[in-house]
């Protein structure tokens, strides 16, 4: 089977495996899949957007965690105030509208990616790193300071966003709303990447001199990279509080960050796909590792370590790249 | 004044304690060119072990004795063990296998020692109060850490400007190759490297047992501060680390001390104490933020 065909296969039978999940949930009588299945979706969009970023851009950022944060946030003070009656800073009316207040939590984690980013961008490789890390870190404690949202102990909703003609609240609808998005964002990073926009940001990543000596901007390339992956993570914040009705600090706390890097590259860096894959298989190795034992980090350690030194192109290259 | 004395005493204990935790993480950056995640899990190392022994014996210079070998000789099994695979891979591969290195050893303490955070007792020599100034007293152990740190830095400086030790970590810095090429054996250099970052790591975490509760996880915080100094200082410098833990260590503490009080001039003290707490720890970053738009590279960049 050749590369591509074998790509087209996987590609096709994992949507028809994520379409068909919830109704074979419901006939095995095992409800708590959907849920699972649902957080694996918003997890995947937060690692495709996040693969955006490091297999495209070359953007080791170890702080994506801060724009899930946001755009929960976001979602989470709006539902807030409207739940209270009382509108936001005395002037702005709170809203449990998605089709108003997802957008703007993805405004959000745009516009906050756009200020961090540029200024992260200035630096490269191991700096890169450790001033994403800690910008997320500095949001981190800034959402623990939110003493009016509920500081260090977060936020909890009553029920989830309005959507016209739905009922987020059903746990079967939802889960497919997550799973449009996924595909949306899927739709739209794949066309992204393969225009002449990605070819530049991969050239950049591989030789920024280069680009730049053929009179392109690397660094505004890479920049509009960092937001867009910024969006999508907001994004996958929205709908995340939304699935579990409450927001923390935890949300952007950085080891949330350092798990979305895992589930890229155990999926595969690069690939867009693969992330999908990685987010799936990681909380589903997580769900079992802790059936068996409560100390299930001691094994999902040195499992990372193997992978990082001896399974190079994660997942889903082992599935379609042939030798 | 009094108070702004003890708090800014205060500020220069906590930079002594990133100093210590930078210093090591610094060159393993800089020399290794590894970036190294796991870096806190040895001050954890060094804390556990240091109560542990604390506990057992109720002497504290065998536990820092126990802590320091302890915490050197993991972090050289690391380095053999993990490390020494990734030289060549590139900086994701190393955030993650170290990152993977976190986990094991955060849960590893939990299993060793419970989930309940441990207390380490302050020696009975240096418990009780100094009186430095006129009404101004501060606890003996904190000065005594201060001390240890000054005469740390001392020694890394003779370390690595007087011996034939220091002078081969450092060609290791600017030229791997041709240091090799004369007959160095760079690896084992770099293992040294390394156990000497990760003792001092275990130094800064057993000196801060009494202060701070021993628990899973502890290293974190701090190794998060310890990415701040290094980048406010220039990656792979000590004199950069030295000025960037005593800016943190500084900017930290006075602004945890006064911010909320600053702010209470022009807000009502509520809305001023939780405005002045949450500015005072964003303080750190916004002050990397502004360093790194002045010298992107940090204050001391090492010229490579």
């Amino acid at each position: 089977m050749s590369e591509t065909l074998s790509k087209t296969v996987l590609i096709a039978g994992g949507g028809i495996c994520f379409c068909l999940l919830p109704w074979a949930a419901v006939l095995w009588g095992e409800h708590y899949l959907i849920s699972l299945f649902t957080r694996i979706l918003i997890y995947a969009l937060a690692a495709v957007s996040l693969d955006l970023l490091i297999g495209y851009g070359g953007l080791i950022s170890l702080g994506h965690a801060a724009f899930v944060g946001i755009g929960g946030y976001v979602t989470a003070i709006f539902f807030h105030h409207s739940f209270a009656g009382e509108p936001l800073a005395g002037l702005i009316p709170g809203s449990e509208n998605a089709l108003l207040v997802w957008p703007l939590a993805v405004l959000a984690a745009a516009g906050c990616a756009l200020l961090i980013g540029s200024l992260s961008l200035r630096t490269s490789g191991m700096h890169f790193i450790m001033i994403t890390l800690a910008f997320a870190q500095m949001l981190y404690y800034f959402a623990v300071g939110l003493e009016k949202y509920g500081g260090d102990d977060g936020l909890s909703l009553y029920s989830r966003n309005q959507l016209a003609g739905m009922d987020l609240g059903s746990d079967m609808q939802f889960y497919f709303v997550c799973l449009f998005f996924l595909a949306l964002f899927l739709f739209l990073a794949d066309r992204l990447v393969k225009s002449r926009f990605g070819l530049v940001l991969r050239g950049a990543s591989s030789s920024s001199r280069r680009i730049n000596a053929l009179g392109i901007p690397g660094r505004n390339y890479k920049l509009v990279c960092f937001v867009i992956g910024g969006a999508g993570a907001g994004l996958a914040g929205a709908l995340l509080v939304n699935q579990t009705e409450y927001v923390s600090p935890g949300l952007l706390h950085w080891t949330m960050s350092g798990e979305l890097m895992v589930m890229v590259l155990l999926g595969g860096l690069g690939t867009l796909f693969g992330p999908v894959l990685g987010a799936a298989v990681y909380l589903l190795l997580e769900e079992t590792l802790a059936m068996y034992t409560e100390h299930w980090m001691v094994y999902l350690g040195p499992i990372l370590i193997i992978v990082v030194l001896f399974a190079k192109r994660g997942l889903f290259g082992l599935l379609t790249i042939r030798e | 004044m009094i108070l702004f004395i003890e708090q800014l005493l205060n500020g220069l204990q906590l930079g002594i304690t990133l100093f210590l935790m930078s210093a090591g993480l610094t060159l393993v950056f800089g020399i290794m060119q590894v970036i190294n995640l796991a870096h806190g899990s040895f001050y954890m190392i060094g804390a556990y072990v240091g109560a542990t022994v604390a506990a057992a014996t109720g002497s504290f210079l065998l536990a820092v004795l126990a802590a320091l070998g302890a915490a050197g000789l993991a972090g050289m099994v690391v380095e053999l063990v993990v490390l020494r695979q990734l030289y060549k891979r590139d900086h994701l591969d190393q955030v993650l296998a170290t990152f993977g290195l976190i986990f094991f050893f955060n849960e590893m303490t939990r299993i060793l020692w419970g989930k309940q955070p441990l207390f380490m007792d302050m020696p009975v020599w240096l418990k009780g109060n100094l009186e430095l100034l006129p009404g101004l007293i501060y606890p003996v152990y904190r000065l005594a850490v201060i001390v240890v740190g000054i005469m740390v830095a001392l020694l890394l400086w003779y370390l690595f400007s007087r011996t034939r030790l220091g002078m081969q970590i450092r060609a290791g810095a600017s030229n791997r190759q041709m240091v090799a090429a004369l007959g160095v054996n760079i690896r084992l250099l770099y293992t040294l490297v390394f156990g000497l970052g990760t003792l001092l790591a275990g130094l800064a975490g057993v000196m801060a047992g009494p202060i701070f509760a021993v628990e899973s996880g502890m290293g974190e915080s701090i190794l998060i501060l310890t990415f701040v100094v290094i980048v406010i200082g220039g990656i792979g410098s000590v004199r950069g680390a030295v000025i960037g833990a005593l800016l943190v260590g500084l900017v930290d503490t006075l602004g945890r001390a006064f911010l909320p009080t600053l702010f209470r001039t022009f807000l009502s003290s509520a809305t001023a104490d939780s405005a002045g707490a949450s500015l005072a720890s964003m303080s750190i970053y916004i002050l990397m933020a502004a360093v790194l738009i002045w010298k992107p590279r940090g204050l001391f960049p090492s010229h490579q």
